[in-house]
């Protein structure tokens, strides 16, 4: 818990900061988060690489890992449904495409965007898009400062479904440490899936 | 998406090749400060965004609501793959 509060304390010290330099007309151009998240991935590579029991799960793959993915889908969509009923201003198709982001909010978001200019006007489809990104922002987050909980009462697996497309990268090292080394392929497995289904489904529910 | 992949799978090749080195085995704290890191990168990007800080209260309850109906509808169907499939697999 004191991990996650520390977690979140750099999170909301980021947003004051980008806040204020917004106020005085800085506006970010460079974007160094995709490199950090590169840094994260090799030593996350090399913490599951040094592991001594890998090899040994590695081998006991099994078909029923596909039920991990399957139920991040089912049960992102039936209550990203249920919630649908409570925004009026939006169809739950549209709903549908938010919650299709399964936490991939740079993705998500952009296509959204896109593909609902036709249908709703630009100002509208913006609107969308920005929802689908902080939707898929919170979830992301919810997750990282959450896993700890979750696996608590919901089980291991609940990072990994929580985590969404991002089970194999920004969220993976929160899971390899709340739920096991043990369970990191399962999750990046799980995210190299839902990270494939997130333009198809995102596409499928905007054309509706 | 490939870059990042790529990047992981060679870092486990690395990690395989000198798994016998203890450094490896103390990898969890600079995770955790890489964590942090993008953490706060990802708040700065936030917090820089105009479009974002604006409609904040409008477009952030609705996002609250999607976000935890998508978290707790997922959460829920893995607690139940987990009781029925893999508790007794995983300890």
């Amino acid at each position: 818990m004191k991990g996650s509060l520390i977690i979140v304390s750099f999170f909301v010290f980021g947003c004051l900061f980008g806040w204020f330099l917004n106020n005085y007309d800085v506006t970010l151009e460079f974007d160094a988060t995709r490199y950090v998240l590169y840094l994260l991935m090799f030593q996350v590579g090399l913490s599951i690489g040094s592991d001594k029991n890998i090899m040994q799960i590695l081998k006991n793959m099994r078909p029923k890992y596909l039920l991990v993915p399957l139920a991040t889908i089912v049960g992102t969509l039936s209550f990203s449904a249920l919630a649908a009923f409570f925004i009026t201003q939006w169809t739950v198709f549209e709903c549908l495409a938010i919650g299709s982001g399964f936490a991939y909010y740079s993705l998500s978001s952009i296509l959204i965007t896109e593909l609902k200019t036709a249908s709703l006007g630009i100002q509208l489809a913006t609107e969308l898009g920005t929802i689908a990104l902080i939707t898929n922002i919170i979830r992301e987050i919810m997750t990282l400062l959450g896993a700890p909980l979750l696996v608590k009462y919901f089980g291991r697996l609940a990072p990994i479904c929580a985590a969404g497309a991002t089970s194999m990268d920004t969220a993976l090292p929160i899971i390899t440490r709340c739920s096991g080394k043990e369970l990191a392929f399962i999750a990046i497995f799980h995210g190299v899936l839902i990270d494939l289904c997130v333009p198809l489904f995102v596409t499928f529910f905007c054309s509706l | 998406m490939f870059i990042i992949i790529g990047i992981m799978l060679s870092g486990i090749a690395l990690g395989y090749l000198f798994r016998k080195k203890t450094i490896l085995q103390k990898l969890g704290k600079p995770i955790s400060y890489t964590i942090c890191l993008l953490l706060f990168l990802l708040g700065i990007s936030v917090g820089n965004n105009s479009v974002i800080m604006n409609n904040l209260l409008s477009l952030g309850s609705q996002a609250l609501l999607l976000a935890s109906a998508g978290t707790l509808g997922s959460v829920l169907a893995a607690w139940i793959v987990y009781r029925l499939f893999f508790k007794k697999e995983i300890k």
